[in-house]
């Protein structure tokens, strides 16, 4: 890992521990945010998060919560609701083996921590792990490394997102822009 | 010395103004195109500009096109596409498509595109755009946002997977093929969000709205952009949808240096039989024999994957003199009102109809599972790019990927069927 850690992303996170929601390979965007929904807000999509492979999860998942799943998590879709329902649900992160290029770009872009981790798959439903600086601890198991993540996503997922990063950077004036007419 | 370049490298060292680009490098891109639509649009930007009291970096760099929501089904479609149009006027967008067909067929066909250029879509299948040589690449409504406020986007310079087809297809056998071909042997995530080029004879010899079918499914392969090298193809369709000869002088420079690393796969195009991907998952693509008989209820031909001008042309030939099983049904969505027109003009639309086609509206229709979906237990086989589970309508909604010649024989049996029995 960097210096930049992860815990410096979730400062509560060496106190608390997560639930676990175990996922399969290639969970796609139309799973996370059916179409059907789409014309509506993040609010009520987010209702439907996950209905057609999982129908409990939108009602019984709680903030600080973290999904686990197999390779490929977020393929399909650009709609950035798909990670946009898990920020909406307090989802604190989502931990597998490989992420769809697109679906990663949209999770830090809406403040979601992604951690790409080899051995995912050692993770079960129903367990419980801690997201540290050194990787994911397994409560009462293995120590799982993560691939480290650039400081510049991190800083997305501490400002909750490229748009307060943008507001950040005019406010301060690191960036200028063209005003609005 | 730099190291040899691949066309992908190339394109983004000039949009990052570097001489050359290293695999693995983290680097800042000049946006020569931004593309969004209705619903990855104005309906999310707008809100987050107003709120920066930020606007566009360069309209003329900007295109808009309404293909999600249109025609308006509901109330919530119709103040989507009210807010997009609204938008549009209070932006003055000089390039606003609206209900002309779908986004990644449009923006070429109206002159938008040339070899070398570094463009985002505000959609996945954005990597259609790789067809004509540029870089182009599916992103979100935040990120959009970014690049419409500073007119730059962040990349890592991705390796290149060289798909390369030697030979020639059989008659009956297409781009589509060749595509759920390759994301059954790579994986659906087998892009791994680098580029990809296809190269070798069969591809050259391909039309640019069949090289346009290969490009939009690097989005199922997972790949961050897919792209062909220009050659007179390439250049012939752009003079005539009326881009400058001087805009396309250094067509030439926008290929792979001889020598550049990639990582090569070969296939081979003489024994490509028609290619089917069974529900839930374009990976899950075998040969026509192993799912024939498998009977249908929807043929659907639709989306900028599966109803451009050549698929509607492949449909046809597979559809002259010939009528739909009375248990199926046949649809048509014809991806641009202009191929529409032509299709019209030179009779292969009526061949269509009096198949007993369908014909629905110029735009993403049930592919995009936005509106008008499948009915409850319908088994579908369809010549667009996704059949996750529950995308094209209800979850019991069974949806087989196949090319339009292979939708247009199974819409004629009633079941899937290999369409190479049934051209004379």
């Amino acid at each position: 890992m960097n210096k930049e850690s992860v815990t410096s992303v979730t400062p509560q996170a060496a106190q608390t521990s997560s639930r676990v929601w175990r996922l399969g390979d290639q969970i796609d965007t139309d799973a996370l945010a059916p179409g059907a929904y789409m014309k509506f807000g993040i609010d009520v999509i987010a209702k439907h998060t996950l209905e057609s492979l999982r129908p409990e999860f939108a009602s019984e998942v709680q903030a600080g919560d973290v999904i686990v799943a197999g390779e490929g998590f977020g393929v399909g879709s650009s709609r950035e609701q798909a990670a946009g329902v898990l920020v909406h649900l307090g989802v604190k992160a989502v931990i597998a083996p490989s992420f769809s290029g697109l679906f990663y770009r949209n999770a830090f872009n809406l403040g979601l921590l992604l951690l790409t981790c080899t051995r995912a798959d050692e993770i079960q439903e129903g367990m419980r792990v801690q997201v540290l600086s050194s990787g994911v601890q397994i409560e009462g198991g293995a120590l799982l490394s993560v691939k480290p993540v650039p400081d510049f996503l991190l800083e997305m997922v501490r400002a909750k997102g490229l748009l307060n990063v943008l507001k950040a950077r005019i406010a301060s004036g690191q960036l200028h822009t063209r005003p609005q007419d | 010395m730099k190291t040899p370049q691949t066309l992908a490298q190339k394109v983004i060292a000039k949009a990052a103004r570097r001489p050359s680009v290293e695999v693995g490098e983290l680097l800042n891109c000049q946006v020569d195109l931004a593309m969004f639509h209705d619903s990855s649009g104005p309906r999310r930007l707008a809100p987050m500009l107003d709120e920066l009291g930020a606007q566009i970096w360069d309209k003329n760099k900007v295109v808009l096109v309404l293909d999600h929501y249109v025609p308006a089904k509901d109330e919530e479609s119709s103040a989507i596409v009210q807010l997009a149009r609204d938008t549009a006027k209070r932006w003055k967008l000089p390039h606003v498509i609206d209900s002309e067909g779908i986004c990644h067929v449009v923006l070429p066909e109206r002159g938008h595109l040339r070899p070398g250029m570094f463009c985002v879509g505000g959609d996945s299948h954005s990597p259609t755009g790789g067809a004509f040589g540029s870089y182009m690449f599916g992103v979100g409504a935040t990120e959009m946002l970014g690049v419409v406020v500073t007119g730059e986007i962040w990349l890592e310079v991705p390796q290149t997977l060289a798909l390369n087809w030697e030979g020639s297809l059989s008659a009956g056998v297409c781009a589509k093929d060749m595509m759920l071909h390759m994301i059954a042997k790579l994986g659906l995530n087998g892009g791994r969000y680098q580029a990809l080029e296809f190269t070798g004879s069969a591809v050259q010899s391909l039309g640019m709205q069949e090289r346009m079918t290969l490009s939009n499914m690097g989005a199922e392969m997972g790949a961050q952009a897919a792209l062909v090298a220009a050659d007179q193809v390439t250049v012939d369709y752009l003079l005539q949808t009326g881009v400058a000869p001087e805009a396309l002088e250094d067509w030439r420079e926008w290929r792979s240096d001889t020598g550049a690393a990639t990582e090569l796969h070969k296939f081979d195009a003489r024994t490509l039989a028609p290619q089917i991907a069974a529900p839930h998952s374009p990976a899950l693509t075998k040969a026509v024999t192993e799912y024939a008989a498998t009977p249908i209820d929807i043929a659907y031909i639709g989306a900028c994957t599966g109803a451009k001008l050549v698929d509607l042309r492949a449909a046809a030939s597979v559809l002259k003199n010939q009528r739909v099983h009375p248990k199926t049904r046949l649809m048509v969505a014809p991806a641009s009102a202009r191929d529409q027109e032509v299709a019209r003009q030179e009779g292969t639309l009526q061949v269509l109809i009096d198949a007993g086609a369908q014909i629905l509206p110029n735009s993403c229709g049930a592919c995009a599972g936005y509106g008008a979906t499948f009915e409850e237990g319908m088994t579908v086989m369809s010549s667009t790019a996704r059949n996750f589970k529950a995308r094209m309508g209800p979850p019991s909604v069974q949806v087989y990927l196949g090319s339009p010649f292979s939708v247009a024989a199974a819409a004629i049996k009633g079941q899937i069927a290999d369409v190479r029995e049934m051209l004379s």
